[in-house]
């Protein structure tokens, strides 16, 4: 690194230049891949942090791809799940949207997810509530300016909030509402044919249970509670948006630091020629060349998640921001390889300087 | 350590023929003497200097250093490299000096490229800056330079580790008369304090009254036998 970093020295402009531009892009992907996690978050969480391994979804037709919009399970599919071995517990849950409403002169109207549990069930954080209750997050009974005793009305259903919960779950963006399955039959459980128990079948497996042998039997499709996502339709479409951005943030960083790099190994051709002569060898100066794109790019995108990390954090109160090792560390390091592989290629064409033009005059 | 180039040739292919770039050069430079080479333009003299430095590997012959032959058709790239590093000085038509290294960073580069600190050759670096008269441009870079204070610092960086054979390429092709005699002056004088066996390139034989011995190049070949000057 001793010609690198005087390099950097002399040239600080043409490389605080470059520095600037990786760092803005790193804000960029650090800020997008917080905003993606917390979108994530706000769109499935109620779905994934369940305490289930699987759901059972009953679809129209088997094989048909589970979506909770049109999913709906029966009393003889519960009950079937139950007795599959392998499994340890099956729950029906029901999953509407719908309306909440305050009562009072002020009485507000929010948005929320109502989950349909049988009383006691842990899918309800603290136990699913009884007919005529409702457990609301801290996010709905915030929105909705409603405490632990006050009346509710979901869908027109009055019903009396027993708790407010600190869980932030959500599902679609809107704040998830538990009530008892019974009341869940009122207000979620909408569309012909044979009257629907719940949209899915949450189950929790203990052993390696035939699922596919038991889907078939039971006219139902299973999958993870992670791999359920993607049964959130707006999901599916908001996190590939988002992640494609992401991609070719990072894939523009690598070509805008390949290009640098380039030119920049183009236009010191001439003292590579005469490092050579010198006696330096091809691996010192490779050494050498991408040390000094490592400088660059450990340096900018430090700083860079770094101002991204803290802007998101400042903004998580107004926007759906996770800050975590995995949305901020995980894109840094990502930007970090795939810039140093720009470089590689564009400083390997050291390997083909030959020191003979030292010899020419310049 | 004597400097031995033995029937030396270099061929290149050129279309459907060969060039004959250097042809059958047999040459003795003694340890601590200059010997200049001289010819017109396209003679072949910087062929041969860059055969002897290892740049270009020869078609035939080989080039010793003392009874050690060091450099044959078949040596390798890196063998070449290490070679020039650890036993010879070489000092460009232009300075080449790297721009963002100061005149002492331009002598210390060569301890770092031997995997050592470079101040472990500062005094040695500074002693050879006060050979040619720029001790106190030690910590100036290149552009606060002039041509001839540029070109002294790059005889200086050849000199750096004590090279067994120092290489010169046409180093007054940029300078006048007077600044050029003193520049081949300066070189012999090193060449023998260093007791490096030293081979000069050069087109203007009025600035070589001070080298030890001439040789001229013609087509790639000698002529006749080598003068004392």
């Amino acid at each position: 690194m001793f010609v690198a970093l005087r390099d950097l020295r002399h040239a600080r402009g043409r490389f605080a230049l470059i520095s600037t531009v990786v760092l803005l892009v790193a804000v960029l992907v650090t800020f997008l891949s917080s905003l993606t996690a917390g979108l994530a978050r706000a769109s499935v969480s109620a779905l994934t942090d369940l305490p289930a391994d699987r759901l059972a979804f009953g679809m129209a037709a088997p094989g048909d791809k589970p979506d909770l919009t049109s999913s709906r399970v029966t009393q003889d599919q519960w009950q079937a799940w139950s007795r599959v071995p392998g499994v340890g517990d099956a729950q029906p849950l029901g999953i509407a949207t719908t309306r909440a409403t305050s009562q009072g002169d002020h009485g507000t109207t929010v948005a929320v997810t109502a989950f349909g549990v049988e009383a006691g069930s842990d899918l309800a954080p603290g136990g699913g509530p009884a007919d005529g209750q409702v457990v609301v997050t801290r996010r709905a009974a915030d929105a909705l300016s409603v405490a632990a005793g006050g009346a509710l009305a979901v869908d027109g259903a009055e019903l009396t909030v027993t708790r407010v919960v600190a869980d932030d779950a959500q599902l679609s963006h809107t704040p998830v509402v538990w009530v008892s399955l019974a009341d869940w039959q009122q207000v979620g459980a909408r569309g012909g044919g044979e009257a629907p128990l719940a949209t899915v079948v949450a189950l929790t497996t203990t052993g390696r249970a035939d699922e596919a042998s038991a889907d078939g039997a039971i006219g139902t499709t299973t999958v993870t509670t992670s791999a359920a996502r993607s049964a959130v339709s707006s999901f599916t479409a908001e996190n590939l948006s988002l992640t494609t951005m992401q991609a070719f943030l990072v894939a523009i960083s690598a070509l805008v630091v390949g290009a640098f790099f380039t030119v920049w190994t183009i236009s010191r051709q001439g003292d590579v020629a005469v490092l050579k002569a010198l006696g330096a060898s091809t691996g010192y100066l490779l050494r050498d060349a991408l040390g000094q794109a490592a400088l660059i790019l450990v340096g900018a995108v430090a700083v860079g998640a770094g101002l991204a990390a803290a802007a998101g954090s400042a903004l998580a109160a107004v926007l759906p921001m996770v800050v975590s090792p995995a949305t901020t560390l995980a894109p840094a390091a990502l930007l970090v390889v795939l810039g140093l592989v720009g470089a590689a290629a564009a400083v390997a064409r050291i390997t083909r300087t030959d020191p003979h033009a030292a010899l020419a005059a310049r | 350590m004597d400097l031995h180039l033995d029937h030396l040739s270099l061929v290149y292919p050129d279309g459907d023929t060969t060039l004959t770039a250097v042809d059958d050069v047999t040459l003795t430079v003694p340890a601590g003497t200059t010997t200049a080479l001289l010819g017109p333009s396209g003679a072949g003299k910087s062929s041969l200097l860059a055969v002897a430095a290892g740049l270009t590997r020869p078609t035939t012959g080989h080039v010793a250093f003392g009874e050690e032959v060091v450099l044959t058709p078949t040596t390798g790239r890196a063998e070449a490299t290490r070679l020039r590093l650890d036993r010879i000085g070489i000092v460009f038509q232009s300075p080449q000096l790297l721009a963002s290294l100061t005149a002492l960073e331009q002598l210390e580069l060569h301890a770092h490229l031997r995997g050592r600190r470079p101040a472990s050759v500062r005094g040695e670096a500074m002693s050879l800056l006060d050979a040619v008269g720029l001790a106190d441009q030690a910590h100036r870079r290149p552009a606060h330079l002039s041509g001839g204070q540029r070109q002294r610092v790059a005889i200086a960086r050849a000199l750096v580790g004590r090279p067994d054979v120092l290489l010169v390429d046409e180093p007054t092709s940029a300078l006048d008369h007077e600044r050029g005699t003193q520049v081949v002056e300066l070189i012999t004088r090193l060449a023998r304090d260093l007791d490096a066996a030293t081979l000069l390139v050069s087109h203007d034989a009025s600035t070589l009254g001070s080298v030890d011995a001439v040789a001229h190049l013609v087509d790639g070949g000698l002529e006749g036998a080598r003068a004392a000057v």
